[in-house]
């Protein structure tokens, strides 16, 4: 397989104690797996996106392990990580379309980002030409500045630079958020193209957009306040979810037909808790319909059904 | 209630001024009372432009906006606070609408000042009370608080229920679930729906198809500015009719049905419909012919006109933007 991540914990450092963002995941992804994670703002999706590739100073690795391709990832060694950043595994952060830089064309920007990976320019860019082609693009896009391109054009950049050296694994933070849906079918579909054509391994897409993640992923995850709750195949987290949460999660998105008046779709009451101090046990409790006295003791996350992982005790 | 008649807003861009950006060309439409009209688009097709004029945020650059048949295209400074008590907006991000140094309170209290200076202390809270109450918040748990401290979805209920204060008669909510998290998302819109059952009447602004479907009762779509297909919004979304429409709908992730399922789907109705222009079928039925129908039509050109297609269903011109030819036209 290409990704097992084991027990993770990754915390941040606060002046008020630990934020506890991350606490305790377990799951694999399989090679040529693209896997969604799902949740609302706060249940520590970005978190785990980013620790698999960077602890920034305020985070902080508390146990766990992350093996990718038979060999264990040294999170809590930044210098020890940079030999596998990029190459094996790669992120398109948030808003990273915007983070290009406005003063240097797209060009010359990959140039940089090339050299400080030891890679000559010259020697990808037929490659390179070849991957703009195939998401539609110009190779005159090169010598463009990003302001000259749209935000659909330039999420398909990123998308080609983070990608150039085939990594195992790639990790899209919200890719295709703040886009057109026409321009986010476009990203989206490049997506599951670059897989096809074996430019990466695996996948990653963090997303709050739940039905992007039916058009693209194999697999979707679905996480609260830190925890896992669901994992399942795309099809079964929309048709057949079992963890309450995500029940109600799907519940509260309106199809396109569904109208007011017909039926009333219902939101989540409450908050997720804060993670400063968060509660003991299942952390949905408190909001769940089907919380009893066993749900004080965290559930474990277990295989129901082939390929479909639930963390609840309502769930036989 | 409110009726657009052929507005334009024509902005000024460039370095001194020099070129204009026509953002919204010759857009009519109306709201009525309990009702929820969606203006839908994606960036740069003058959706939220059309909000910020209807609330004179931005004067419009052409045309007219009336208000219960008074005119008020252009207001003065008594005009315009006298027509805020009727109208109100509410936009994207609850987190900017609230100055973070203040306790949340304080946005009532200016509202206080500035409309019910004679309200007693005890009356005007009863009032805030019931205004808590109508978007199903408890004031203890709102009252007293800083804005870091509510949820984006509570922030958002807070404002409408500040514009509810008012009596207002029309709502212009300009994106207002777009950064609301799934679970908390679908209260506002539920909110929106019993507002709407109350008789206010609101303009909601979205780029989500799916969100504009669940509580309106009529679409607007718009692309590059001009208006080019309305009606009720099942007739809309059950036959969309001109191209931008077909794509935007073929683009919108369903939790049904794949992409490729939808356009499957939708094939018969893009073969059919290839290589023509109902627009102009329309206007050459009723034997003009091209080029004349700017007279007939009340002076619309045919870049910007509609046709009534089927009873409550209208369409514009095939073209996508105003530039481009007409596919009909050989």
């Amino acid at each position: 397989m290409a990704l097992a991540v084991n027990d993770l914990k990754v915390w941040y450092r606060t002046r008020r104690g630990d934020v506890k963002a991350l606490d305790g995941v377990t799951f694999e992804v399989a090679d040529g797996e693209i896997m969604g994670i799902a949740g609302e703002s706060g249940c520590g999706k970005t978190t785990l996106g980013k620790a698999l590739i960077r602890l920034d100073t305020r985070m902080k690795h508390v146990g766990g392990t992350v093996v990718l391709d038979d060999d264990e990832l040294p999170l809590a060694d930044d210098a020890a990580m940079r030999r596998h950043r990029y190459r094996e595994v790669s992120l398109i952060p948030q808003y990273a379309m915007s983070a290009m830089n406005p003063t240097r064309k797209i060009g010359r920007m990959i140039r940089d980002l090339l050299s400080a990976h030891n890679v000559r320019y010259t020697e990808v860019l037929p490659e390179l030409e070849r991957r703009l082609k195939l998401v539609g693009l110009e190779t005159d896009v090169l010598g463009r500045y990003p302001i000259e391109l749209s935000g659909g054009m330039k999420q398909r950049v990123v998308l080609v630079l983070s990608t150039l050296l085939n990594p195992s694994l790639l990790i899209g933070d919200e890719v295709t958020s703040a886009l057109d849906v026409s321009s986010q079918k476009a990203v989206a579909r490049a997506l599951v193209e670059f897989r096809d054509h074996g430019f990466v391994k695996s996948m990653i897409v963090i997303t709050h957009d739940i039905s992007v993640l039916f058009q693209v992923a194999d697999t979707i995850l679905v996480m609260y306040a830190g925890h896992l709750a669901e994992k399942a195949p795309a099809k079964t987290i929309i048709s057949d979810p079992l963890h309450p949460y995500t029940k109600m999660l799907i519940g509260a998105l309106p199809k396109v037909g569904d109208r007011y008046e017909e039926q009333q779709l219902e939101g989540i009451e409450g908050r997720p808790p804060s993670l400063l101090e968060p509660p003991a046990g299942c952390r949905f409790r408190d909001r769940c319909p089907l919380a009893h006295d066993k749900c004080a003791e965290a559930p474990p996350f277990r295989e129901v059904s082939e390929g479909h992982h639930v963390a609840c005790w309502a769930v036989s | 209630m409110l009726t657009l008649d052929n507005l334009d807003k024509v902005y000024r861009t460039g370095t001194f001024g020099t070129s204009d950006l026509h953002a919204v060309r010759q857009v009519s439409l109306d709201v009525q009372r309990g009702e929820v009209v969606s203006l839908i688009g994606e960036s740069g097709s003058g959706k939220s432009t059309i909000g910020k004029m209807v609330l004179h945020l931005l004067d419009s650059s052409g045309g007219t906006m009336t208000f219960d048949g008074r005119d008020v295209t252009k207001l003065g400074f008594r005009a315009r606070r006298e027509y805020y008590r009727k109208v109100q907006g509410v936009f994207q991000d609850p987190f900017s609408s609230f100055n973070p140094i203040y306790k949340v309170d304080r946005t009532f209290e200016t509202l206080r000042r500035s409309y019910f200076p004679r309200v007693t202390g005890s009356e005007w809270r009863s009032r805030l009370d019931d205004a808590l109450a109508a978007v199903t918040l408890e004031p203890d748990d709102i009252l007293g608080k800083f804005p870091h401290q509510l949820s984006g979805g509570q922030l958002q209920r807070l404002l409408i229920a500040r514009a509810l204060l008012l009596d207002i008669e029309l709502l212009v909510a300009d994106e207002i679930i777009s950064m609301l998290d799934a679970s908390t998302r679908i209260d506002v819109l539920n909110l929106l729906g019993e507002l709407k059952g109350r008789g206010l009447g609101i303009l909601f602004v979205t780029h989500d198809l799916s969100l504009g479907n669940y509580v309106s009762d009529r679409v607007v779509i718009l692309y590059k500015g001009r208006v080019v297909e309305r009606g009720e919004t099942s007739a809309v979304f059950d036959d969309p009719l001109h191209p931008y429409t077909r794509d935007l709908l073929a683009s919108v992730p369903h939790l049904d049905r794949t992409w490729d399922e939808v356009e499957a789907e939708e094939a018969e109705r893009t073969q059919r419909l290839a290589g023509r222009c109902l627009y102009h079928e329309a206007i050459t039925a009723q034997g003009r012919s091209l080029g004349e129908e700017a007279d007939a039509a009340d002076g619309v050109p045919d870049g910007v006109g509609l046709v009534e297609y089927a009873p409550g269903h209208f369409v514009g011109c095939f073209r996508k933007a105003a530039e481009e030819k007409c596919p009909a036209a050989t």
